[in-house]
Parts: C-alpha cells; structure tokens; sequence
C-alpha cells in the first residue's frame, strides 16, 4: 500500500472519522455502564453491608470500669479505696509493631524489662481491639515523660483509672486480701463481658470472696474514633454502676493493736463478738503490704514474698492449725461436769506426772514438783495436766470428740473468707481410715491422755479456738464467724446487713456447769495461783482466759527440757484464749504465737492489748 | 457541518460572542466550570476542612485556566508545525529524567527548571499531536507500515514513563496513541489482530512488572487477602462508596473520608469521598457531567476541518474520558490501583494543567475555523 498513489478523499475520510467518533462513544457508554453497574451493587445493593461496615470502622465502644466497692470496718474508717492514678494502657490492634513499641517503652524507662514478658501473656490473653493496662500507678513525671513521646507511640495511650489503696498498709491485710492484675488464669474464670476495662482483680479474703460484689458492672462509651484509633467525639455513654461497699465487723483500732504486739513475730490474732460471731480482729503475722501487688510486684519480689521463710502470705488465723494445748481444758472440764465424771465432785492428788493404770509410762505435768491436792477449778485455773490426763481417760475418746465437735474444732468454721483449714478432732474412725498399718489403726489409750491436754493428734485454728472461746463466753450460744457486718448499695446508700446466722448451741444440763467453766477461767486471772495473774492487772473489766503451751515435738521420757538450747523454731508455740468482760462478754480472743514459749507470758499480752484496744481500759 | 459556526453572533448572547472572540468554547466552558466549581466543595470535604488546600487547588485551576486560554489562542496550524519538535523535546528531558533518575538511585519523574516539570505530562499531549502530524496530509487509513511506525512513536515515550515508574500515567499516554490509530481509521482486523496479540502478550508484561505493580493486580483480585496492606486502599474505598447509599452521608458528613480511614482521599481516591457524600446519585450526576464534556469534544472533533485537528481533537476527548473510566474504575476496584486522578477535581497541580491545556486545544479548533463551508 503506497500512500502517494492514494488520492486523498476528504468526504470519504471524514465519515469514517465520524463512524470512528461514534463508535468511541459507544465505547465510552458501555465502560461508563460498567462502573455506573459497578457502583449500583455497591451503593443500591450492598449499602446496608457497606454502612454496617463504616459503623463499625469510627465507632468503638470503650469499656467503662465501675469502681470498685470501699471497704470500711464497723466505725466507718476505710479500709481499701480508690484513688485515680495514672496507667499506661495499650490497644494491640493499633499498634504496628508490637515488640518495636515494648523495647521503646522500656527504654524510655516507661516500663520495666521483668515485666515486658507479663504484658506478652496479657496481650496474648486478650482480644486485639482491648485496652491492655501495661503499666499502674505511674509517677506524675512518667506522665509528663510520656506525654512529650506519645506521638511515637500509635495505640497507646495514658487512661486516668481508679486504683486500689489501703490506707492502713499492712494492717489488716490478711483479712482485707488485696487485689491483682487480672492472670491468665483469672480471665479464664471470669465473665470477660463484666471484666472490660477492669484491670484488677481480688486474690485473697475479703477482696476475693466479695469479688461479685466489690466489682460493680462495667458502663460503655460509644466513641467516634479516626483512622488512628484516637478519640474525637464520644457518642454515648452508659455509666458504669460501681461496686457495693462492704462494712466489715473489724475494729481497726484493736486490729493496730493486735498487729502492734505481734510484731516482730509469728503468729495470729482472732478475736470474736460472742454476741453475734462477728470478727472483730483478724491478724496474722508477718504480713505484707497490698498496696504492693497494685502497683505490681516483679517476678523477684513476689518470689521474694513467697520463698520468704517466715511466710508473711500465709494466712495463719485462717489456715493456721496448731495443737491447742491447754486452751481445750474450759471445754473438757465442761464434758467432766456434764457426764458427772466422778473426778469433777472430788479432788485428785498431782504428783507431777500421770500413768495409766498398769503402765509405766509418765505423763509429766508442766510442774515438775506437781500441784498436790487439787479440784477443777483449780486444775483449770493452774492449768493442771494430771487432772486431766485423768480426766480424759475418764471421759474417754469419744466424749473428747464429740465435745470439741461441738465447740466447732475439727471443722471448718465457714467464716464469710476463705479458704480455711479444718483443723483435726482425732476419733477412732479417723485413725482407722487415715492409718495404713494395721496396728497404727488401734485407738490407744494413750492417746487419749494426751488429748486431754489438747496435744496429740489434735489441731485447731486460731479462728476456731476464738470461736470455741466465743462459744463459752455466750454459754453455748454459736455463731457462724463473719467478717462482713453489712453491704452498702452504691447507687441508693441502703446498707444491708447479714444477719448472724446462729449455730448449733452446746447445750448443757445445768447452767451451773457454766457458770463453774467460767469462773475457772476468771480463776486463770484472778487466782493468786492463776497461770494468768499478771494479765488482768488494772483492768476496768473482769475477763475469764486460759494460757497454752503446745509442744512443737515431744521430750523424750526422763529428759529435762531446756528452753533455752532449743532452736528457736523448735520452741513451744504460745497460746492464749480469753473473753471480757465475764458477766457481759463482748470480745471473745484467742492469740497464738509461734515458737513463742509461755501462753500466759507471751500470748496473753496480746490478747489483754487487744481487749484494751477494743473495750478500753489501763495500761496493762 | 456547522451551522453554530455560521450564524453564532446571532444565536448566541453578548457573553457568548465575547467568549468565542477570547477563543474560548460556551458548552465545554460551562461544563468545565460546573466540574470545578463542584469538585472545589468536594476537594474541602476530602481535605478535611483544609482552606489551604483549598486556596492552593484554586491557584492550580487559575494557572491552568491561564494556560488553557493562552493555548486556545494558537492557531491550530501553529500547532501541527510545533507537534514534532514537542514531542522531539519531549523525549529527549524523558531520557534526562530517566538518567537524572539512574543518578538519584531512585524513582524521579520531574525535572528541576525553575519550576518541577514533569515530561510525562507534556507527552500527553505531544503524542497525540505528533501522531496526527504524521497523518495530517496522508491517505486514511494509514498503512500499515505506517502504523508500525505510530506504534514505535508511542512506545518510545511509554516504556520510559514505565520504567520511571509511573504506570497510571503511561497507560494513559499509550490509550491516546491508540485513540490515535483507532480515529484515523485502521481496519477493524488490525484491531482485533492486536487485541489478541495483547492478551498473549500479557504474562509478558506480568514479568517485566515492578512487584508493587504486580501486587496491585492481585490486590484487586482478591482486596481481602492482604487486608491492612495493599488492599486496604480498595476495601476501605468500597466501604466509603457503598456506605453512601443513594443519597449519600452529606457533604462533610462522610465519615469515612472525615475520619482518615479512606487513603489519599484528597487526590486518586476523591471519587470515594464524592460516592460516600452524595451517593448513587451524587456520582450519577457527575459522571453525566463528564459525559457531557466528553460528548462536547467529540462533537468538536467531528465538526472539525482537517485531519490534524480531528484526531487531536478526538483523541484528547478519549483521553479525557480514560482519565475519568479509569479512576473510577480502580476507586470501586474494577481495575488496579495505578496511579490516575479524577480530572478536575482531584488536588494536584500537573494534570490540572495538562487536562486543561487539552480544553484549550480544543477550544483553539472549535474557535479558529473558517467560517466558510467547505
């Protein structure tokens, strides 16, 4: 094809110029039609999905955390509260690079290396579009730190929050529990739609066992929020409903008392309303300091807390179980009085030890010389341990049993704070079925004898034994231990309170019996011979108690027993029970102390403290 | 032919008789005004309430009107002597670029003469001219061996903007060239002839492709599969458009573009700000619009009185019309995301410029014809 052989045709040129001008039009229509179509599917057809799509992309609901319920004790003064801090929180969705942003926060000493490995876990734990709290409490100067970094940091973001404090420290704190960040293992337990936003959790006691009612229900805020996650403009907002408070039965002031004379030492104070089982001292030592778990203890610190030797985590009130010792004496002589025991209407001769008929073997009396001529109410009072070796192998086993059963030792208490040990009321069952050899299965009579003075196989709390004690000083009347006097609704002030819930009495055939029990307590204190004298000194109130020594291991037959060569933790633990004022009780307390040595020396101070603190009186 | 020609001092007002005396075209005018005006609102919107974007959008329009008027008084003869020696020009500061580029170490697509200058956007315009040049005074329809030769010419340009790289612009440039080819008047055989040979050639061009390029393919394949990555652009750009509904969220009101969730929603993907403002019926409208104006182009392509004028004419209506299909196309992700604004209306000085340089060349044909039927 030559184009200069062609002769240029104008007309011809332009109508194929036209037809091609047409056919570009006819183009330009059908691509037109195809995102015209195109645009109708999305805009006609799929709007609705599209729309439910850009909701979902500006609208963000944020959780609202309630704020978590006060705890006082029965004058009002509290005990946990909440005051704002400042936390770093961070939603895993929005940042971009997860372990970028962790090593730059450490760096910038925002967060701590231990803790980076927490906060994996955490956000492991938890769904991608959550605010994960990373960092508690921080210091007015970290939040000015991070305030100038934070457009370095795309997804986290400084939240004023609402953090637990207790104002008393240490004090208190085996009753109160504290609270912790919420585990892995806690979100597994939890309700996460009720936990949103919530960054702590009860652990222990009273923060844990009221946990549904300490918590409160999470509100909700609707927020508009841009491409980068911020806040521009809240929608809505459902208020959260906060917690309930809780009015524990505890005296504070008696309590500071309490922890003021163990300090320094192992051991545990409960003492009881006998009226209505309220708790009115609730103290183990050592303690710690919950304000530590908010702030968020390092793996080395709570290490340190848990490895500690003198355990200060271990709640002994609750979980402690110790022989009791002479403490069993009131309720035994009271078994004695109401099987009419024989030896409850005459004296017996103590020579300084006892044996059973027909066996060699002594059991020796705490008085190496004996007490001679002796009754019941002075065996109670001088804390006697022929007359009850004696007595015991009168009463025999079962009667043992079944009279401290009734006291409530031997079983758990259920207090309103848990978990609590069930101590041990030995019975020929119970060695039938916990013994493997055959003859370790026989119920000895030995074993009886020494369960007399409340050695053996015999173990009860401090939480049990100032309830027994609380039993004896409302003779007989018995009530569920309780901590928690009353609930307060938040939204309407109402307080409810718990009723005492009352028990099982032990019952007895003559008031008399009591009245004898009782006044051979008073004789522990008052009694020129009382193991006790120097307790009640002063006091403006007439009190009724009973010392303890619990052996931690036996001595040898025929071998003197040297206090001081013996290693401190092998040394008797110290025990004292007692209750005030005698013809109206109102306090009823039992104290245990360690490796402590004399009851009356060492435990009945603190008990006579206590009481101090609590009904008032002298100095002692 | 063209009666308006003849009697336009009578059918017409005095603003009408003043435009034409100015060299400028009433119809392609107030469609080009309507778009502007139109898409100043939406740029505001897009921006977020930027009054300085705003004001800089304006200055653009302003330089570009002043270009498009200073074109519109060249006489089309002027242009068809210029077209080789611009498109000559042309390449060579395309192979500076590419060098300057080379030197950089990186993608360069401007040169620096006082002012940024982008080669690319004047080949736009310079490969339609030089190929109606080549055409002017032949026989339609070229030959074939001239048809090669129009190919090698687009090529050129084409594979260096590619190599810049800068796809969207490149395709833009090739399907003028091929509007070129088409208008003049090649048999349909031909045509069908290289459709095919296209399409073979494609896995080709797959393995030339830059790996952003080729993610881009499969990104619009399947947006969902890389949601935060490359196909975040799409989905969030369907969301902002399908969540417009018929009517629209309302101007200012859409909150995908408001909030920052829709990327580059002041310049490529403002057609998913206009979708999610004013809805089905907001961009029906402004499609029309274009339609217009395109449909304007042709009529003064096919109203013109020589070959040169023609296919320039008609090709830089196709190219208009390539702008507009292929933006919104990709924004509701019928094709790649590759890189071509919405004319008039998304921010950004160079095309503005170009696109109304374009008008102006038209305005220049429609106004500089002799008044005397052929």
């Amino acid at each position: 094809m030559d184009y200069t052989r062609q002769i240029k045709d104008h007309w011809r040129e332009q109508r194929l110029f036209t037809r091609r001008i047409i056919a570009c039009s006819v183009i330009a229509i059908l691509l037109t039609g195809t995102v015209l179509t195109r645009l109708a599917v999305l805009q006609l057809v799929n709007a609705e999905y599209y729309a439910a799509q850009s909701q979902g992309n500006r609208i963000r609901v944020q959780p609202l955390p309630p704020a978590r319920g006060l705890i006082y004790d029965r004058n009002r003064n509290v005990l946990a509260e909440n005051t704002p801090s400042y936390q770093l929180e961070l939603t895993p969705e929005q940042v971009p690079d997860l372990e970028h942003t962790l090593t730059r926060l450490e760096s910038s000493g925002l967060i701590k290396s231990e803790s980076t490995d927490r906060i994996r876990n955490l956000i492991a734990s938890k769904r991608r579009f959550d605010s994960i709290p990373i960092r508690q409490r921080m210091s007015d100067d970290e939040v000015a730190r991070f305030a100038v970094l934070r457009p370095y940091f795309p997804g986290v973001e400084i939240r004023a929050r609402l953090a637990r404090y207790y104002p008393y420290g240490r004090i208190g704190a085996h009753a109160l529990g504290y609270v912790s960040g919420i585990s892995a293992t806690d979100q597994e337990l939890l309700d996460p739609a009720k936990y949103a936003g919530s960054s702590y959790i009860g652990k222990v006691a009273v923060e844990r066992t009221f946990e549904p009612d300490l918590h409160g229900s999470p509100g909700h805020q609707d927020v508009l929020v841009n491409v980068h996650g911020r806040m521009m403009q809240v929608l809505d907002t459902q208020l959260a409903v906060p917690g309930r408070d809780l009015i524990l039965s505890l005296d504070i002031d008696a309590q500071v008392a309490a922890e003021a004379a163990l300090e320094g030492r192992r051991g545990a104070v409960v003492a009881i309303d006998p009226t209505n089982g309220e708790i009115l001292v609730f103290a183990s030592a050592p303690g710690f300091d919950p304000n530590g778990f908010i702030r968020g203890l390092s793996r080395d610190e709570f290490r340190a807390l848990q490895n500690d030797t003198e355990q200060p985590l271990f709640n002994r009130a609750l979980r402690g179980a110790y022989p009791p010792g002479s403490t069993i004496k009131p309720m035994l002589a009271l078994a004695g009085l109401e099987q009419n025991s024989p030896l409850t209407r005459q004296q017996t001769y103590c020579r300084g030890y006892y044996s059973l008929p027909g066996n060699p073997h002594r059991y020796r009396d705490w008085k190496p010389e004996g007490h001679g001529l002796i009754n019941l109410h002075d065996a109670v009072a001088q804390s006697c341990d022929t007359y009850f070796y004696e007595m015991a192998n009168e009463l025999g086993i079962d009667v043992i049993s079944r009279t401290l059963s009734d006291f409530g030792l031997g079983a758990a208490t259920e207090i309103d704070i848990g978990p609590e040990s069930n101590g041990l009321v030995p019975t020929r069952e119970w060695k039938r079925r916990n013994f493997s050899a055959p003859e370790d299965q026989i119920w000895f009579p030995g074993e009886t004898v020494i369960t007399g003075i409340g050695q053996g196989y015999l173990l009860a709390t401090p939480l049990q034994l100032a309830h027994a004690t609380a039993t004896i000083a409302a003779r007989g009347k018995r009530f569920r231990p309780s901590i928690v006097q009353g609930i307060r609704d938040p939204v309407t002030g109402v307080i409810a309170q718990r009723q005492p819930r009352e028990l099982a009495p032990v019952t007895v055939s003559s008031e008399a019996n009591w009245d004898q029990i009782v006044r051979a307590m008073e004789g522990v204190i008052n009694d020129p011979q009382g193991t006790a004298r120097a307790i009640g000194i002063n006091a403006p109130w007439s009190m009724a108690g009973k010392s303890g020594t619990a052996q931690v291991f036996s001595v040898a037959q025929d071998e003197t027993y040297n206090k001081e060569e013996l290693a401190e933790r092998m040394r008797d633990h110290a025990l004292f029970v007692a209750f005030a004022p005698v013809e109206e009780p109102r306090i009823a307390v039992a104290v245990i102390v360690e490796n402590g040595g004399s009851g009356s020396g060492v435990a009945g101070p603190v008990a006579r403290q206590v009481m101090d603190a609590y009904l008032g009186g002298a100095t002692l | 032919m063209s009666p308006t020609g003849k009697h336009g001092t009578q059918s017409y007002g005095t603003t009408t008789h003043l435009l034409r005396r100015i060299h400028l075209d009433p119809p392609l005018m107030a469609g080009l005004l309507v778009v502007l005006t139109l898409g100043m609102f939406v740029l505001f919107s897009a921006s977020g309430n930027d009054t300085d974007m705003l004001l800089g959008q304006v200055a653009r329009i302003g330089l570009a009107a002043l270009v498009m008027l200073v074109v519109a008084q060249i006489n089309v003869a002027w242009m068809r002597r210029a077209a080789p020696w611009v498109y000559f020009i042309g390449l060579a500061m395309l192979v500076l670029v590419l060098a300057i580029g080379d030197a950089g170490g990186g993608a360069q697509r401007w040169l620096d003469l006082g002012v940024r200058f982008q080669p690319s956007e004047l080949m736009k315009l310079a490969v339609p001219a030089m190929l109606a040049w080549l055409l002017h005074d032949r026989a339609l329809p070229p030959s074939i061996m001239l048809t090669i030769g129009m190919l090698l010419l687009i090529a050129a340009p084409v594979g260096m903007i590619a190599l810049q790289p800068d796809l969207g612009t490149a395709i833009l440039i090739g399907l003028t060239g091929a509007a070129v080819i088409f208008l003049a008047g090649i048999a349909m055989r031909y045509i069908v002839a290289a459709t095919v040979i296209g399409v073979a050639a494609m896995p080709l061009l797959w393995y030339f492709m830059h790996s952003y390029q080729k993610q881009r393919v499969l990104t619009l394949l399947d947006p969902e599969k890389d949601p935060l990555g490359a196909g975040y652009h799409i989905i969030q750009s369907k969301i902002a458009i399908g969540s417009g509904g018929i009517f629209g969220k309302g101007w200012l009101n859409g909150s995908q573009g408001q909030l920052e969730f829709l990327p580059e929603r002041s310049t490529d993907f403002i057609f998913a700000v206009i979708g999610e403002e004013f809805g089905f019926i907001g961009v029906t409208l402004l499609l029309l619009l274009y339609g217009l104006i395109i449909a304007r182009g042709f009529v003064i392509a096919a109203d013109a009185q020589d070959t040169f004028s023609r296919l320039l004419a008609g090709s830089v209506s196709v190219t208009f019309f390539c702008y507009v299909f292929v933006n919104t196309a990709m924004v509701t992700g019928l094709l790649p995301v590759v890189g071509v604004p919405l004319p008039l209306v998304s921010a950004g000085g160079t095309s503005m410029v170009t696109l109304l340089a374009g008008f102006g060349i038209l305005m220049s044909i429609q106004t500089h014809r002799k008044l005397l039927p052929r």
